[in-house]
């Protein structure tokens, strides 16, 4: 077993070799962004290249570091340099680029992007002078496309595990709970309870076996950073559930992800693999008598397994349909035993509160609103990513000033916040600050963190169609205000699109979004109204010429729609070759 | 007879074989319907009377389950599989046109598998690289920034590779 000072000694040695060592380092994300950008091509080309030309270099595949438009994102460092980063680089582009900054020593032009580290590179701007990068303060994601999130001695390198190793040769349980009431982390997940009042909720349980349980089902489309931590620094929210487990007295965790997200689900059991090899997983971690078990658990496609007790029924292997509460899961949770459960961001602040203490986190952000903010902007904006904000910063400086507006100086129209069940702003919400109360206030929600963005281009009604269309898809069905309520509303709005829509249609898509609220039995029903309301409390004129005017003030509208829905084609599954299946089943026995 | 038992029995084996031999430590109905898909990318019959042998439940439980999951398809697959996601942000810089066009491009009027059974057309609600939409995948690889013409080009070259391993 592996003491702390060993794991460290060894992390030290490599990371010296890496950054100072005798080869350049290539970093390229291939998350699912990079991916899609084109970057695992990039990665082949570079390892092809470099052999070619007899060019000793060390290539890594790292998660992402947040500034999606410019990828892929080639990023070398060579011994004892600064980091350069060249963007949206091609596979064709690589040989040239070796050739020229490895070979000849010279700084490509075109395809700079900016550097990062100490030393300045001469004819690259600094990274940190942007303002994508300087309105950032990074905790959860201080690693992300920096280090492999396949190897656990970079991340120890940079500081991992050592709050861990702090909390469990300094401090009580009691004190690590106290350490994140005290710093006012609140859920990142969507409804922002206070994470530390919650792990205090299962410590008061003394059942010999309890579970926390980390939330990473997230289908809010939009949002993809929870997945993002996953495939950047999964280690983070190891050494997170580590710290739960530690503080609440449980010996079991578990991460859900959705089944397809290849990436995310490699990289997260690889990092548990990584740290039961080197004792920080199991029996006697860090040879203290501290014993944590972590494992990777999938569920189907379905968004309301995101749901906290349709989570604990998908990990049971049922359909992830919610429970009622009470009894709720700090009493009775997955499989009947005590349960806690938490977002992947929430678990990944632990780390970095703990070591750096609860003032030093508590100090960074307004209001009740603590810490920072993993935001996620995609749509009708210049600059698409993930960026890290200090809580207050407004919805402006997010979106005008990081994101850089809509490209070619369009006006914003609308911004979606929080996934489909939060709601719409339009461009005088601007000033409204990244705070949990403030957004609730003007209709919307942080929620994940997803923020869309769409320009005078869009037509409020047709993008609220494919919201209400999500959450009718989405509907689990096993409560019938949810499941009939959101196919009314889609059939509504769907007429209203198709600009055949009734006058009445307004007053009874307000009356089934109220009877929806009040007798849903999760989240998804009760909010399920909210893409409606907030678009009309928005958009209202855009609804009324819709129907009263027969007219789309965008011209999206009045065509044929493709609305996916919830219903299996029935040849599908009544098809006439079907035989009887004969089985010893449970019921004939 | 005897040939569609063979192959019927080489299933079922393939099928026991992924149930038995899953490498995460919590196994039930879901994991091991996962396992299947995996295996075969679909569920047919036999791996839901293995599945409820193997977990000890109903065929009714195991139904419920498989047919709730929108990730599990009930007839096998063709060789390859392109989802089109049509979430918000995909929606919003083009996705609709991707998807009609890329329809047109396979002769379906929905989501489906082409007559030659060499593609299937699924429709995704995010595919989780909102920042490089409107976003496809081929077989499970990303590609995003995707027209609908550089949608068609990629379904044609998977439709034109050979076939998929599962
Ligand atoms: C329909 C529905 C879907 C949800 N999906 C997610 C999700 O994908 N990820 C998540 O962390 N929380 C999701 N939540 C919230 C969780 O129920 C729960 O509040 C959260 O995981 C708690 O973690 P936190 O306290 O760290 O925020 C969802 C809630 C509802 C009602
Ligand atoms: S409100 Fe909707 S999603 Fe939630 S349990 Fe009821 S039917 Fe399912
Ligand atoms: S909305 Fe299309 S990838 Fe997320």
């Amino acid at each position: 077993m592996p003491t702390y000072a060993e794991l460290k000694a060894r992390a030290d040695k490599q990371w010296q070799d890496l950054t100072a060592g005798d080869r350049p380092w290539i970093r390229v994300g291939t998350a699912l962004c990079g991916q899609a950008a084109g970057g695992v091509e990039v990665v082949e080309a570079l390892k092809k290249t470099a052999e070619a030309k007899g060019i000793k270099v060390t290539v890594d595949e790292v998660g992402c570091i947040g500034m999606c438009y410019a990828e892929p994102l080639v990023d070398i460092q060579k011994p004892g340099e600064s980091r350069l980063f060249f963007k949206n680089v091609s596979a064709d582009d690589v040989p040239a680029l070796l050739e020229s900054y490895l070979v000849k020593n010279q700084i490509p032009t075109g395809k700079v992007f900016g550097y990062l580290g100490a030393k300045p590179i001469a004819g690259a701007p600094n990274i940190a002078d942007m303002p994508q990068w300087k309105l950032q303060n990074r905790i959860a994601l201080r690693n992300a496309g920096t280090t492999a999130p396949d190897d656990i001695f970079q991340y120890i390198a940079n500081n991992g595990f050592a709050a861990l190793n702090k909390a469990l040769t300094e401090m009580k349980p009691a004190d690590v709970i106290q350490q994140m009431i005290d710093s006012g982390l609140r859920g990142r997940g969507g409804a922002a309870f206070p994470t530390g009042t919650k792990w205090s909720f299962l410590v008061k349980n003394t059942s010999p076996v309890k579970y926390i349980l980390c939330n990473c089902e997230e289908g809010d489309p939009g949002a993809y950073n929870d997945k993002g931590i996953l495939e950047s620094d999964p280690y983070t929210l190891v050494e997170g559930l580590l710290l739960a487990g530690y503080a609440t007295g449980s010996s079991n965790g578990i991460i859900f992800v959705r089944h397809g997200h290849d990436g995310p689900i490699d990289r997260a059991e690889m990092a548990v693999k990584q740290a039961y090899e080197n004792g920080l997983l199991g029996k006697n971690i860090l040879g203290t008598s501290f014993t944590f078990n972590i494992e990777v658990a999938l569920t189907g496609d379905s968004y309301v397994a995101g749901e906290e007790t349709a989570l604990m029924e998908a990990i049971e292997g049922h359909r992830s349909m919610p429970r009622s509460r009470p009894p709720f899961p700090a009493a009775f949770g997955v499989w009947g035993k005590p349960s806690n459960i938490n977002n992947v961001k929430s678990l990944s602040y632990a780390p970095e509160i703990i070591l750096k203490g609860a003032q030093w986190f508590s100090s960074i952000g307004v209001n009740k609103s603590k810490g920072t903010a993993i935001v996620c902007l995609s749509g009708a904006i210049k600059y698409p990513g993930w960026y890290e904000i200090p809580m207050g910063l407004s919805l402006s400086q997010v979106i005008n000033v990081i994101g850089g507006g809509p490209p070619s100086g369009k006006k914003v129209k609308l911004l979606q916040t929080g996934g489909p069940l939060g709601g719409v702003l339009d461009a005088n919400s601007l000033n409204i600050k990244i705070d949990f109360e403030e957004m609730s206030a003007a209709g919307a929600i942080l929620g994940s963190g997803g923020i869309i963005i769409a320009d005078e281009d869009t037509c409020a009604v047709d993008l609220t169609r494919v919201l209400v269309a999500f959450c009718q898809y989405e509907s689990c069905g096993k409560c019938f205000p949810c499941r009939l309520g959101m196919t009314h509303l889609l059939e509504f709005v769907e007429r209203i699109t198709k600009l055949e829509g009734r006058p009445a249609d307004l007053a009874m898509m307000e009356s089934v979004g109220k009877n929806m609220q009040a007798g849903s039995l999760c989240g998804h029903g009760q909010l399920g109204f909210n893409p409606i309301r907030s678009a009309l409390k928005f958009f209202g004129s855009d609804f009324k010429m819709h129907i009263e005017q027969k007219k789309c003030p965008t011209g999206s509208c009045g065509k044929p729609i493709i609305s996916p829905r919830n219903t299996r084609p029935y040849a599908e599954m009544a098809r006439d070759d079907r035989q009887p299946i004969q089985v010893a089943s449970k019921a004939s026995k | 007879m005897t040939v569609a038992n063979t192959s019927n029995e080489a299933l079922r084996e393939r099928i026991q074989k992924a149930i038995t031999h899953q490498k995460r430590p919590t196994v039930t109905v879901l994991s091991s319907l996962l396992a299947v898909q995996d295996e075969i990318g679909y569920i047919p019959d036999v791996a839901i009377e293995e599945v409820a042998k193997f977990t000890d439940t109903t065929l009714n439980d195991v139904w419920g389950v498989a047919s709730f999951y929108k990730n599990f398809r009930f007839t096998p697959p063709s060789a390859h599989t392109v989802e089109v996601c049509w979430g918000p942000t995909c929606h919003l810089v083009g996705a609709t046109k991707v998807m009609t066009e890329l329809m047109g491009h396979l002769g379906l009027k929905d989501e489906g598998d082409t007559a030659d059974k060499k593609l299937t057309l699924r429709f995704n609600t995010c595919l989780g690289a909102c920042s490089q939409a409107p976003v496809i995948s081929v077989d499970h690889h990303l590609w995003g920034k995707v027209t609908p013409e550089r949608a068609c080009k990629l379904a044609d070259k998977a439709r034109e590779s050979g076939p998929k391993h599962h």
